[in-house]
Protein backbone atom coordinates (compact mmCIF):
# COMPACT_ATOMS: atom_id res chain seq x y z
CA UNK A 1 0.00 0.00 0.00
CA UNK A 2 1.18 3.50 -0.34
CA UNK A 3 0.90 5.39 2.47
CA UNK A 4 -0.76 8.35 1.05
CA UNK A 5 -3.43 6.66 -0.67
CA UNK A 6 -6.11 5.97 1.93
CA UNK A 7 -9.70 5.05 -0.37
CA UNK A 8 -7.92 4.42 -3.48
CA UNK A 9 -5.39 1.84 -1.38
CA UNK A 10 -6.03 -1.06 -3.34
CA UNK A 11 -5.86 0.55 -6.65
CA UNK A 12 -2.35 -1.33 -7.57
CA UNK A 13 -4.41 -4.95 -7.57
CA UNK A 14 -6.23 -6.12 -10.22
CA UNK A 15 -9.18 -6.67 -9.61
CA UNK A 16 -9.24 -3.53 -6.97
CA UNK A 17 -13.12 -4.55 -6.05
CA UNK A 18 -12.66 -8.11 -4.61
CA UNK A 19 -13.10 -9.19 -1.25
CA UNK A 20 -9.84 -10.90 -1.49
CA UNK A 21 -8.16 -7.71 -2.49
CA UNK A 22 -9.51 -5.76 -0.13
CA UNK A 23 -8.31 -8.10 2.48
CA UNK A 24 -4.68 -8.16 1.11
CA UNK A 25 -4.43 -4.65 2.02
CA UNK A 26 -5.47 -5.62 5.56
CA UNK A 27 -9.66 -5.17 4.46
CA UNK A 28 -11.77 -6.13 7.35
CA UNK A 29 -9.44 -6.55 9.97
CA UNK A 30 -10.56 -3.89 11.89
CA UNK A 31 -14.18 -4.56 12.16
CA UNK A 32 -12.88 -7.89 13.25
CA UNK A 33 -11.12 -6.46 16.24
CA UNK A 34 -13.74 -3.85 16.99
CA UNK A 35 -16.35 -6.76 17.46
CA UNK A 36 -13.80 -9.19 18.84
CA UNK A 37 -11.96 -6.44 21.60
CA UNK A 38 -15.90 -4.94 22.27
CA UNK A 39 -13.42 -1.50 21.21
CA UNK A 40 -16.23 1.53 23.02
CA UNK A 41 -18.43 3.26 20.84
CA UNK A 42 -16.92 6.40 22.43
CA UNK A 43 -13.49 5.69 21.74
CA UNK A 44 -14.12 5.04 17.84
CA UNK A 45 -15.52 8.37 18.00
CA UNK A 46 -12.99 9.66 19.59
CA UNK A 47 -10.07 8.53 17.74
CA UNK A 48 -12.39 9.58 14.29
CA UNK A 49 -12.39 12.81 16.07
CA UNK A 50 -8.16 13.45 16.36
CA UNK A 51 -7.92 12.25 12.77
CA UNK A 52 -9.12 15.58 11.98
CA UNK A 53 -11.59 14.07 9.14
CA UNK A 54 -13.58 16.70 7.79
CA UNK A 55 -16.72 15.66 5.88
CA UNK A 56 -15.70 15.19 1.94
CA UNK A 57 -18.92 15.80 0.39
CA UNK A 58 -18.35 19.42 0.65
CA UNK A 59 -18.79 21.40 3.90
CA UNK A 60 -16.22 19.91 5.80
CA UNK A 61 -17.63 19.02 8.89
CA UNK A 62 -15.77 17.27 11.16
CA UNK A 63 -16.84 13.73 10.90
CA UNK A 64 -16.00 12.70 14.35
CA UNK A 65 -17.93 15.16 15.70
CA UNK A 66 -20.94 14.89 13.55
CA UNK A 67 -20.52 11.26 15.24
CA UNK A 68 -20.99 12.61 18.74
CA UNK A 69 -24.58 14.10 18.54
CA UNK A 70 -26.40 11.14 17.57
CA UNK A 71 -27.98 10.05 20.66
CA UNK A 72 -26.86 6.34 20.83
CA UNK A 73 -28.23 4.94 23.89
CA UNK A 74 -31.27 6.19 23.36
CA UNK A 75 -33.84 2.73 22.59
CA UNK A 76 -35.40 2.46 19.40
CA UNK A 77 -34.22 2.61 15.25
CA UNK A 78 -30.95 4.74 14.31
CA UNK A 79 -29.58 5.16 10.58
CA UNK A 80 -26.18 5.33 9.07
CA UNK A 81 -26.39 6.70 5.44
CA UNK A 82 -24.36 6.96 3.03
CA UNK A 83 -24.33 10.02 0.16
CA UNK A 84 -23.12 8.46 -3.06
CA UNK A 85 -25.90 10.98 -4.73
CA UNK A 86 -22.76 12.56 -6.79
CA UNK A 87 -23.59 15.24 -9.02
CA UNK A 88 -21.70 18.03 -8.13
CA UNK A 89 -20.37 19.13 -11.40
CA UNK A 90 -17.00 18.54 -11.28
CA UNK A 91 -16.92 15.80 -8.83
CA UNK A 92 -16.70 11.91 -9.57
CA UNK A 93 -14.42 10.61 -7.02
CA UNK A 94 -17.41 8.25 -5.15
CA UNK A 95 -18.53 6.64 -8.49
CA UNK A 96 -15.08 5.38 -8.69
CA UNK A 97 -14.52 4.42 -4.80
CA UNK A 98 -17.78 2.12 -5.33
CA UNK A 99 -16.32 0.86 -8.84
CA UNK A 100 -12.99 -0.11 -7.42
CA UNK A 101 -12.94 0.04 -3.84
CA UNK A 102 -16.41 -1.19 -2.66
CA UNK A 103 -15.49 -2.99 0.22
CA UNK A 104 -13.78 -0.29 2.19
CA UNK A 105 -17.06 1.86 2.20
CA UNK A 106 -19.11 -1.00 3.24
CA UNK A 107 -16.33 -1.81 6.26
CA UNK A 108 -16.39 1.95 6.84
CA UNK A 109 -19.90 1.82 7.45
CA UNK A 110 -20.11 -1.21 9.61
CA UNK A 111 -18.12 0.23 11.73
CA UNK A 112 -19.73 3.36 11.90
CA UNK A 113 -23.03 1.66 12.70
CA UNK A 114 -21.07 0.39 15.90
CA UNK A 115 -19.81 3.35 16.89
CA UNK A 116 -23.14 5.51 16.36
CA UNK A 117 -25.34 2.70 17.36
CA UNK A 118 -27.53 2.22 14.16
CA UNK A 119 -28.58 -1.55 13.27
CA UNK A 120 -29.28 -0.53 9.53
CA UNK A 121 -27.82 1.57 7.05
CA UNK A 122 -28.26 3.05 3.53
CA UNK A 123 -26.08 3.81 0.95
CA UNK A 124 -27.68 5.85 -1.63
CA UNK A 125 -26.45 5.97 -5.10
CA UNK A 126 -27.24 7.83 -7.91
CA UNK A 127 -29.45 6.14 -10.23
CA UNK A 128 -27.17 6.80 -13.63
CA UNK A 129 -24.31 4.96 -12.08
CA UNK A 130 -25.55 1.69 -12.84
CA UNK A 131 -21.94 0.12 -13.13
CA UNK A 132 -20.82 1.58 -9.36
CA UNK A 133 -24.21 0.21 -8.17
CA UNK A 134 -23.66 -3.30 -9.52
CA UNK A 135 -19.99 -3.45 -7.99
CA UNK A 136 -21.46 -2.26 -4.60
CA UNK A 137 -24.20 -4.69 -4.87
CA UNK A 138 -21.97 -7.52 -5.39
CA UNK A 139 -19.69 -6.10 -2.77
CA UNK A 140 -22.41 -6.27 -0.39
CA UNK A 141 -23.12 -9.74 -1.39
CA UNK A 142 -19.86 -11.18 -0.46
CA UNK A 143 -19.57 -9.30 2.83
CA UNK A 144 -22.75 -10.74 3.42
CA UNK A 145 -21.75 -14.03 2.70
CA UNK A 146 -18.25 -13.65 4.87
CA UNK A 147 -20.45 -12.87 8.02
CA UNK A 148 -20.15 -9.25 8.12
CA UNK A 149 -23.57 -8.11 7.68
CA UNK A 150 -26.64 -9.63 9.50
CA UNK A 151 -27.12 -10.70 12.85
CA UNK A 152 -24.66 -11.50 15.94
CA UNK A 153 -21.94 -10.28 13.48
CA UNK A 154 -18.82 -12.47 13.97
CA UNK A 155 -20.45 -13.69 17.21
CA UNK A 156 -20.09 -10.42 19.08
CA UNK A 157 -23.67 -9.96 19.57
CA UNK A 158 -24.02 -6.72 17.35
CA UNK A 159 -26.52 -6.81 14.10
CA UNK A 160 -26.16 -4.43 11.24
CA UNK A 161 -27.94 -4.92 7.97
CA UNK A 162 -26.74 -2.44 4.87
CA UNK A 163 -28.62 -1.81 1.80
CA UNK A 164 -28.54 0.16 -1.35
CA UNK A 165 -30.97 2.90 -2.26
CA UNK A 166 -31.00 4.26 -5.95
CA UNK A 167 -32.22 8.15 -6.98
CA UNK A 168 -33.39 9.12 -10.16
CA UNK A 169 -31.91 12.28 -11.25
CA UNK A 170 -31.56 15.08 -9.24
CA UNK A 171 -28.41 17.20 -7.90
CA UNK A 172 -30.48 18.29 -5.07
CA UNK A 173 -30.85 14.93 -3.26
CA UNK A 174 -26.96 15.63 -2.32
CA UNK A 175 -28.14 18.05 0.15
CA UNK A 176 -28.75 15.81 3.58
CA UNK A 177 -32.18 16.13 4.46
CA UNK A 178 -33.39 16.13 0.59
CA UNK A 179 -31.84 12.91 0.40
CA UNK A 180 -33.63 11.69 2.95
CA UNK A 181 -36.61 12.65 2.02
CA UNK A 182 -36.27 11.06 -1.11
CA UNK A 183 -35.02 7.84 0.89
CA UNK A 184 -38.62 8.22 2.38
CA UNK A 185 -39.68 8.03 -1.00
CA UNK A 186 -40.56 11.58 -1.66
CA UNK A 187 -39.63 14.31 -3.83
CA UNK A 188 -36.09 15.82 -2.58
CA UNK A 189 -37.15 18.77 -1.58
CA UNK A 190 -34.57 20.01 1.95
CA UNK A 191 -36.01 20.34 5.23
CA UNK A 192 -35.91 23.06 7.57
CA UNK A 193 -33.03 22.37 10.30
CA UNK A 194 -33.13 22.40 13.54
CA UNK A 195 -34.14 19.26 14.02
CA UNK A 196 -30.94 18.17 13.00
CA UNK A 197 -31.03 14.39 11.41
CA UNK A 198 -29.11 13.29 14.51
CA UNK A 199 -32.49 14.37 16.36
CA UNK A 200 -35.19 13.80 13.58
CA UNK A 201 -33.66 11.67 10.66
CA UNK A 202 -34.76 8.93 8.24
CA UNK A 203 -38.34 8.12 8.87
CA UNK A 204 -38.44 10.11 12.35
CA UNK A 205 -35.31 8.57 13.63
CA UNK A 206 -31.73 9.40 14.67
CA UNK A 207 -29.69 9.60 11.36
CA UNK A 208 -26.48 10.25 10.13
CA UNK A 209 -25.42 10.77 7.17
CA UNK A 210 -21.51 11.13 5.76
CA UNK A 211 -19.76 11.38 2.18
CA UNK A 212 -18.50 8.15 0.21
CA UNK A 213 -15.54 9.17 0.63
CA UNK A 214 -15.59 10.37 4.82
CA UNK A 215 -16.79 6.64 5.41
CA UNK A 216 -14.19 4.75 3.44
CA UNK A 217 -11.60 6.50 5.17
CA UNK A 218 -12.74 5.20 8.91
CA UNK A 219 -11.41 1.62 8.13
CA UNK A 220 -7.54 2.99 7.56
CA UNK A 221 -7.83 5.52 10.32
CA UNK A 222 -8.64 2.82 12.67
CA UNK A 223 -6.08 0.51 11.43
CA UNK A 224 -3.12 3.39 10.99
CA UNK A 225 -4.41 5.06 14.07
CA UNK A 226 -5.76 9.25 14.22
CA UNK A 227 -2.19 10.57 14.27
CA UNK A 228 -1.33 8.51 11.19
CA UNK A 229 -4.41 10.32 9.62
CA UNK A 230 -3.70 13.42 11.10
CA UNK A 231 -0.40 13.81 9.78
CA UNK A 232 -0.43 12.95 6.80
CA UNK A 233 -2.41 15.62 5.96
CA UNK A 234 -1.87 19.55 8.00
CA UNK A 235 -3.30 20.48 11.23
CA UNK A 236 -6.96 20.59 11.24
CA UNK A 237 -7.36 19.13 7.41
CA UNK A 238 -5.86 15.66 8.33
CA UNK A 239 -5.82 12.63 5.84
CA UNK A 240 -5.53 12.30 2.46
CA UNK A 241 -8.40 13.59 -0.30
CA UNK A 242 -9.37 12.36 -3.92
CA UNK A 243 -9.17 15.68 -6.04
CA UNK A 244 -11.05 15.25 -9.22
CA UNK A 245 -8.64 17.44 -12.07
CA UNK A 246 -11.12 18.34 -14.66
CA UNK A 247 -11.10 20.79 -17.63
CA UNK A 248 -8.00 22.17 -19.51
CA UNK A 249 -5.39 19.51 -18.42
CA UNK A 250 -3.34 17.31 -20.05
CA UNK A 251 -4.09 14.24 -18.01
CA UNK A 252 -7.71 14.47 -16.21
CA UNK A 253 -7.91 11.91 -13.30
CA UNK A 254 -8.88 11.33 -9.79
CA UNK A 255 -5.79 11.68 -7.71
CA UNK A 256 -5.94 10.97 -4.07
CA UNK A 257 -3.35 13.29 -2.49
CA UNK A 258 -2.10 14.44 1.08
CA UNK A 259 -4.57 17.42 1.96
CA UNK A 260 -2.25 20.29 2.27
CA UNK A 261 -0.10 19.42 -1.28
CA UNK A 262 0.54 22.65 -2.82
CA UNK A 263 -1.92 23.21 -5.91
CA UNK A 264 0.78 23.46 -8.39
CA UNK A 265 2.05 19.84 -7.45
CA UNK A 266 -1.44 18.64 -8.39
CA UNK A 267 -1.67 20.34 -11.42
CA UNK A 268 1.85 18.98 -12.44
CA UNK A 269 0.34 15.24 -11.55
CA UNK A 270 -2.36 16.17 -13.90
CA UNK A 271 0.01 16.69 -16.65
CA UNK A 272 -0.26 20.65 -16.63
CA UNK A 273 -2.12 22.81 -18.71
CA UNK A 274 -3.54 21.29 -22.04
CA UNK A 275 -1.55 22.83 -25.11
CA UNK A 276 1.01 24.62 -22.68
CA UNK A 277 -1.60 27.04 -22.26
CA UNK A 278 -1.82 29.85 -19.59
CA UNK A 279 -4.01 29.00 -16.40
CA UNK A 280 -6.74 31.35 -15.96
CA UNK A 281 -8.99 30.43 -13.21
CA UNK A 282 -9.99 27.55 -11.30
CA UNK A 283 -12.70 26.76 -9.58
CA UNK A 284 -11.38 24.60 -6.38
CA UNK A 285 -14.20 22.54 -5.08
CA UNK A 286 -17.24 22.15 -7.70
CA UNK A 287 -19.19 24.79 -9.10
CA UNK A 288 -20.90 25.69 -5.86
CA UNK A 289 -17.28 27.40 -4.97
CA UNK A 290 -16.20 30.79 -5.81
CA UNK A 291 -13.40 30.77 -8.77
CA UNK A 292 -10.38 31.79 -7.89
CA UNK A 293 -7.70 33.26 -10.66
CA UNK A 294 -5.57 31.32 -11.81
CA UNK A 295 -1.80 33.02 -10.78
CA UNK A 296 -3.66 33.05 -7.34
CA UNK A 297 -4.19 29.59 -7.25
CA UNK A 298 -0.57 28.63 -7.96
CA UNK A 299 0.50 29.99 -4.44
CA UNK A 300 -2.35 27.80 -3.07
CA UNK A 301 -2.26 24.39 -0.84
CA UNK A 302 -5.09 21.77 -1.46
CA UNK A 303 -6.77 22.05 2.38
CA UNK A 304 -10.19 23.17 3.28
CA UNK A 305 -7.65 26.18 5.26
CA UNK A 306 -5.31 26.72 2.66
CA UNK A 307 -8.35 26.94 -0.05
CA UNK A 308 -10.10 29.46 2.42
CA UNK A 309 -7.20 31.75 2.15
CA UNK A 310 -7.81 32.02 -1.27
CA UNK A 311 -11.51 33.30 -0.73
CA UNK A 312 -12.78 30.05 -1.73
CA UNK A 313 -13.63 26.65 -0.20
CA UNK A 314 -12.20 23.00 -0.87
CA UNK A 315 -15.87 21.75 -1.35
CA UNK A 316 -15.63 17.94 -2.65
CA UNK A 317 -12.24 18.35 -4.00
CA UNK A 318 -13.61 18.88 -7.51
CA UNK A 319 -10.86 21.19 -9.47
CA UNK A 320 -12.30 22.83 -12.69
CA UNK A 321 -9.18 24.30 -15.14
CA UNK A 322 -9.74 26.47 -17.05
CA UNK A 323 -6.99 28.12 -19.68
CA UNK A 324 -6.57 31.62 -21.22
CA UNK A 325 -9.16 30.08 -23.92
CA UNK A 326 -11.77 29.94 -21.51
CA UNK A 327 -14.75 32.77 -21.99
CA UNK A 328 -15.78 33.39 -18.15
CA UNK A 329 -19.67 34.85 -19.18
CA UNK A 330 -19.98 31.49 -20.82
CA UNK A 331 -18.69 29.49 -18.46
CA UNK A 332 -20.54 31.04 -15.48
CA UNK A 333 -23.79 30.96 -17.98
CA UNK A 334 -23.43 27.15 -17.72
CA UNK A 335 -23.06 26.99 -13.95
CA UNK A 336 -26.14 29.24 -13.92
CA UNK A 337 -28.22 27.57 -15.90
CA UNK A 338 -27.63 24.03 -13.72
CA UNK A 339 -28.53 25.57 -10.38
CA UNK A 340 -31.85 26.67 -12.47
CA UNK A 341 -32.06 23.64 -13.41
CA UNK A 342 -31.83 21.94 -10.22
CA UNK A 343 -32.90 24.53 -8.13
CA UNK A 344 -35.64 22.26 -5.97
CA UNK A 345 -38.68 24.80 -5.93
CA UNK A 346 -39.33 25.24 -2.56
CA UNK A 347 -37.98 28.58 -2.02
CA UNK A 348 -38.71 31.66 -3.99
CA UNK A 349 -35.54 33.13 -3.76
CA UNK A 350 -33.69 30.27 -5.20
CA UNK A 351 -36.90 29.22 -7.07
CA UNK A 352 -36.72 32.53 -8.96
CA UNK A 353 -33.38 33.95 -8.54
CA UNK A 354 -32.11 30.76 -10.22
CA UNK A 355 -33.97 31.51 -13.62
CA UNK A 356 -33.21 35.16 -13.21
CA UNK A 357 -29.32 34.76 -12.58
CA UNK A 358 -29.46 32.51 -15.26
CA UNK A 359 -30.87 34.60 -18.40
CA UNK A 360 -29.41 38.06 -17.00
CA UNK A 361 -26.40 36.14 -17.74
CA UNK A 362 -27.54 34.76 -21.06
CA UNK A 363 -28.41 38.14 -22.42
CA UNK A 364 -25.10 39.37 -21.53
CA UNK A 365 -23.04 36.28 -23.36
CA UNK A 366 -25.18 36.87 -26.47
CA UNK A 367 -24.66 40.41 -26.65
CA UNK A 368 -28.26 42.16 -25.23
CA UNK A 369 -26.05 42.96 -21.90
CA UNK A 370 -27.37 46.44 -20.03
CA UNK A 371 -24.82 48.65 -18.37
CA UNK A 372 -26.38 48.10 -14.91
CA UNK A 373 -26.35 43.99 -15.61
CA UNK A 374 -23.21 43.12 -13.65
CA UNK A 375 -24.50 45.25 -10.18
CA UNK A 376 -27.96 44.10 -10.66
CA UNK A 377 -26.80 40.16 -10.94
CA UNK A 378 -24.46 41.19 -7.84
CA UNK A 379 -27.53 42.14 -6.32
CA UNK A 380 -29.53 39.21 -6.71
CA UNK A 381 -27.17 36.81 -5.85
CA UNK A 382 -27.01 38.69 -2.47
CA UNK A 383 -30.77 38.45 -2.32
CA UNK A 384 -30.60 34.91 -2.33
CA UNK A 385 -27.47 34.16 -0.45
CA UNK A 386 -28.68 32.97 3.18
CA UNK A 387 -32.59 33.67 3.21
CA UNK A 388 -33.31 29.65 1.65
CA UNK A 389 -34.04 26.66 3.56
CA UNK A 390 -30.87 24.66 2.29
CA UNK A 391 -27.54 25.62 0.67
CA UNK A 392 -28.19 25.14 -3.25
CA UNK A 393 -29.17 28.70 -2.96
CA UNK A 394 -25.62 29.86 -1.88
CA UNK A 395 -24.19 27.86 -4.23
CA UNK A 396 -26.16 29.50 -7.32
CA UNK A 397 -25.33 32.88 -5.51
CA UNK A 398 -21.18 32.22 -5.14
CA UNK A 399 -20.17 31.63 -8.53
CA UNK A 400 -21.92 34.69 -9.55
CA UNK A 401 -20.53 37.10 -6.96
CA UNK A 402 -17.10 36.01 -7.78
CA UNK A 403 -16.70 35.46 -11.28
CA UNK A 404 -18.04 38.60 -11.71
CA UNK A 405 -15.51 40.25 -8.82
CA UNK A 406 -12.58 38.28 -10.51
CA UNK A 407 -13.18 38.68 -14.18
CA UNK A 408 -15.48 42.50 -13.67
CA UNK A 409 -13.19 43.87 -17.17
CA UNK A 410 -14.32 40.74 -19.47
CA UNK A 411 -18.22 40.63 -18.77
CA UNK A 412 -17.95 44.30 -18.95
CA UNK A 413 -16.24 43.87 -22.66
CA UNK A 414 -18.89 41.66 -23.55
CA UNK A 415 -21.52 44.34 -22.91
CA UNK A 416 -19.60 46.52 -24.39
CA UNK A 417 -18.74 44.97 -27.44
CA UNK A 418 -21.59 42.30 -27.67
CA UNK A 419 -18.76 39.35 -28.00
CA UNK A 420 -15.70 37.46 -26.45
CA UNK A 421 -12.76 39.56 -25.72
CA UNK A 422 -9.96 38.54 -28.55
CA UNK A 423 -8.67 35.61 -27.55
CA UNK A 424 -11.62 33.54 -25.66
CA UNK A 425 -14.33 31.77 -26.73
CA UNK B 1 -42.13 -5.04 -23.45
CA UNK B 2 -43.05 -7.29 -20.40
CA UNK B 3 -46.98 -7.71 -20.01
CA UNK B 4 -48.05 -6.09 -17.14
CA UNK B 5 -51.52 -6.44 -15.57
CA UNK B 6 -53.07 -2.96 -14.14
CA UNK B 7 -55.90 -3.23 -12.56
CA UNK B 8 -57.10 -6.00 -10.32
CA UNK B 9 -56.57 -7.09 -7.10
CA UNK B 10 -52.86 -6.33 -5.72
CA UNK B 11 -51.18 -9.62 -5.35
CA UNK B 12 -52.11 -9.85 -9.19
CA UNK B 13 -51.03 -6.40 -10.13
CA UNK B 14 -48.23 -5.96 -13.19
CA UNK B 15 -46.36 -9.82 -13.40
CA UNK B 16 -45.15 -12.22 -11.52
CA UNK B 17 -41.23 -11.29 -12.47
CA UNK B 18 -42.18 -7.76 -11.34
CA UNK B 19 -43.62 -8.06 -8.64
CA UNK B 20 -40.74 -10.46 -7.00
CA UNK B 21 -38.44 -7.38 -8.31
CA UNK B 22 -40.21 -5.18 -6.84
CA UNK B 23 -40.59 -7.05 -3.20
CA UNK B 24 -36.92 -7.62 -2.76
CA UNK B 25 -36.70 -3.98 -2.86
CA UNK B 26 -39.44 -3.41 -0.15
CA UNK B 27 -38.12 -5.87 1.58
CA UNK B 28 -35.54 -3.16 2.59
CA UNK B 29 -37.28 -0.82 4.35
CA UNK B 30 -38.92 -0.58 7.50
CA UNK B 31 -42.74 -1.80 7.82
CA UNK B 32 -44.89 0.24 6.76
CA UNK B 33 -42.36 2.27 4.96
CA UNK B 34 -42.94 0.69 1.43
CA UNK B 35 -43.34 4.48 -0.01
CA UNK B 36 -39.46 4.39 0.27
CA UNK B 37 -39.61 2.19 -2.55
CA UNK B 38 -41.42 4.16 -5.03
CA UNK B 39 -37.78 5.18 -6.92
CA UNK B 40 -36.57 1.65 -7.31
CA UNK B 41 -39.85 0.63 -8.34
CA UNK B 42 -40.20 3.33 -11.01
CA UNK B 43 -37.24 2.52 -12.63
CA UNK B 44 -38.20 -1.02 -12.61
CA UNK B 45 -41.63 -0.59 -14.16
CA UNK B 46 -40.06 2.17 -16.45
CA UNK B 47 -37.33 -0.45 -17.72
CA UNK B 48 -40.00 -3.35 -18.33
CA UNK B 49 -42.21 -0.64 -20.16
CA UNK B 50 -39.76 0.44 -23.03
CA UNK B 51 -38.28 3.35 -21.16
CA UNK B 52 -41.45 5.26 -19.73
CA UNK B 53 -44.17 5.26 -17.52
CA UNK B 54 -47.90 5.72 -18.45
CA UNK B 55 -50.47 6.90 -15.67
CA UNK B 56 -51.82 3.43 -15.73
CA UNK B 57 -48.40 2.27 -14.08
CA UNK B 58 -47.95 4.78 -11.81
CA UNK B 59 -51.57 4.49 -10.56
CA UNK B 60 -50.79 0.79 -10.09
CA UNK B 61 -47.59 1.32 -8.50
CA UNK B 62 -49.88 3.28 -5.86
CA UNK B 63 -52.16 0.52 -5.58
CA UNK B 64 -49.31 -2.28 -4.69
CA UNK B 65 -47.65 0.36 -2.44
CA UNK B 66 -50.43 1.38 -1.20
CA UNK B 67 -49.89 5.16 -1.02
CA UNK B 68 -52.12 7.94 -2.89
CA UNK B 69 -51.64 8.20 -6.68
CA UNK B 70 -50.09 11.86 -5.78
CA UNK B 71 -47.34 10.34 -4.15
CA UNK B 72 -46.58 8.38 -6.96
CA UNK B 73 -46.84 11.41 -9.46
CA UNK B 74 -44.80 13.59 -7.34
CA UNK B 75 -42.22 11.29 -7.63
CA UNK B 76 -42.33 10.42 -11.57
CA UNK B 77 -42.12 14.22 -12.46
CA UNK B 78 -39.75 15.58 -9.90
CA UNK B 79 -36.80 13.39 -11.00
CA UNK B 80 -35.51 13.63 -14.15
CA UNK B 81 -34.69 9.56 -15.39
CA UNK B 82 -38.60 9.45 -15.48
CA UNK B 83 -40.15 9.61 -18.70
CA UNK B 84 -43.74 10.38 -19.03
CA UNK B 85 -43.49 10.01 -22.85
CA UNK B 86 -42.45 7.26 -25.11
CA UNK B 87 -39.20 6.86 -25.43
CA UNK B 88 -36.86 5.67 -28.28
CA UNK B 89 -35.28 2.40 -27.72
CA UNK B 90 -31.99 3.88 -26.70
CA UNK B 91 -31.76 7.02 -24.61
CA UNK B 92 -28.51 9.10 -25.09
CA UNK B 93 -28.28 11.50 -22.47
CA UNK B 94 -25.36 13.95 -22.97
CA UNK B 95 -23.81 16.15 -20.07
CA UNK B 96 -23.17 19.42 -20.79
CA UNK B 97 -22.21 20.89 -17.98
CA UNK B 98 -18.94 22.75 -16.97
CA UNK B 99 -16.03 20.01 -17.04
CA UNK B 100 -17.36 18.30 -20.05
CA UNK B 101 -18.08 21.80 -21.91
CA UNK B 102 -14.42 22.81 -21.11
CA UNK B 103 -13.66 19.54 -22.56
CA UNK B 104 -16.03 20.38 -25.97
CA UNK B 105 -19.58 18.72 -25.04
CA UNK B 106 -20.49 21.18 -27.63
CA UNK B 107 -19.05 19.64 -30.48
CA UNK B 108 -20.05 16.50 -29.42
CA UNK B 109 -24.03 17.21 -28.74
CA UNK B 110 -23.55 19.14 -32.19
CA UNK B 111 -22.56 16.08 -33.64
CA UNK B 112 -25.40 13.60 -32.22
CA UNK B 113 -28.29 16.15 -33.47
CA UNK B 114 -26.88 15.94 -37.25
CA UNK B 115 -26.09 12.61 -37.05
CA UNK B 116 -29.55 11.62 -35.34
CA UNK B 117 -31.20 14.60 -37.17
CA UNK B 118 -32.89 15.81 -33.79
CA UNK B 119 -32.69 18.27 -30.87
CA UNK B 120 -31.97 17.32 -27.21
CA UNK B 121 -35.82 15.93 -26.04
CA UNK B 122 -36.57 14.67 -29.38
CA UNK B 123 -36.98 11.06 -30.41
CA UNK B 124 -35.82 9.92 -33.77
CA UNK B 125 -38.66 8.92 -36.72
CA UNK B 126 -37.44 5.42 -36.35
CA UNK B 127 -38.15 5.21 -32.87
CA UNK B 128 -34.45 4.04 -32.46
CA UNK B 129 -33.16 7.13 -30.36
CA UNK B 130 -34.64 9.63 -28.01
CA UNK B 131 -31.31 12.50 -26.95
CA UNK B 132 -31.59 14.38 -24.12
CA UNK B 133 -28.98 17.06 -22.37
CA UNK B 134 -28.40 16.48 -19.03
CA UNK B 135 -26.81 17.95 -16.32
CA UNK B 136 -23.13 16.69 -14.58
CA UNK B 137 -23.64 12.57 -14.65
CA UNK B 138 -20.25 12.13 -12.16
CA UNK B 139 -17.59 11.70 -14.92
CA UNK B 140 -16.16 14.84 -15.08
CA UNK B 141 -12.11 13.29 -15.57
CA UNK B 142 -13.63 11.41 -19.06
CA UNK B 143 -15.38 14.49 -20.85
CA UNK B 144 -17.03 14.55 -22.93
CA UNK B 145 -19.24 12.03 -21.76
CA UNK B 146 -22.54 10.60 -22.48
CA UNK B 147 -24.95 8.30 -20.70
CA UNK B 148 -25.90 5.54 -23.47
CA UNK B 149 -28.82 3.24 -22.26
CA UNK B 150 -27.16 2.03 -19.05
CA UNK B 151 -23.76 2.67 -20.19
CA UNK B 152 -20.97 5.73 -19.53
CA UNK B 153 -19.40 6.47 -22.83
CA UNK B 154 -16.12 8.64 -22.24
CA UNK B 155 -13.65 10.89 -23.94
CA UNK B 156 -15.58 11.11 -26.63
CA UNK B 157 -14.89 11.91 -30.31
CA UNK B 158 -17.33 12.09 -33.24
CA UNK B 159 -15.26 9.31 -34.70
CA UNK B 160 -16.19 7.55 -31.49
CA UNK B 161 -20.00 7.98 -31.30
CA UNK B 162 -20.27 7.07 -34.94
CA UNK B 163 -18.65 3.78 -33.70
CA UNK B 164 -20.44 3.27 -30.70
CA UNK B 165 -23.92 3.82 -32.62
CA UNK B 166 -23.38 2.59 -35.85
CA UNK B 167 -22.64 -0.67 -33.50
CA UNK B 168 -25.57 -0.38 -32.02
CA UNK B 169 -27.63 -0.75 -35.17
CA UNK B 170 -26.05 -3.21 -37.00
Amino acid sequence: MKLDQVCFRTSHLTPSWTMESYRSVGGYQVLESVLKNKMRPEEIIEQVKNSALRGRGGAGFPTGLKWSFMPRRLPGDKYIVCNSDEGEPGTCKDRDILRYNPHQLIEGMIISGYAIGAQTGYNYIRGEFYEPIERFEAALEEAREAGYLGRDILGSGFHFELHTHIGAGAYICGEETALLESLEGKKGQPRYKPPFPAGYGLYGKPTTINNTESLASIPVILQYGADWFHELGTPNNGGSKIFCMTGHVNKPGNYEVPLGTPFAELLELAGGMRNGNKIKAVIPGGSSTPVVPGARMMELEMSYDGIGKGGSMLGAGSVIVMDETTCMVKALQRIAYFYYEESCGQCTPCREGTGWLYRVIKRIEEGQGRQDDMDKLVHMAENINGNTICALGDAAAAPVISFIKHFRDEFQYHIDHGRCMDNTA
Amino acid sequence: MTQMLLTGPKEELFSDALREQMDTWIAKYPEGQAQSAVIPCLHILQDANGGWLSRGIMDALADYLDIPAISVYEVATFYTMFELEPVGKHKISVCTNISCMLCGSEKIMNHLQQKLNIKPGETTQDGQFTLKEVECLGACVGAPMMLLDRDYHEYLTPEKIDNILDGLAS
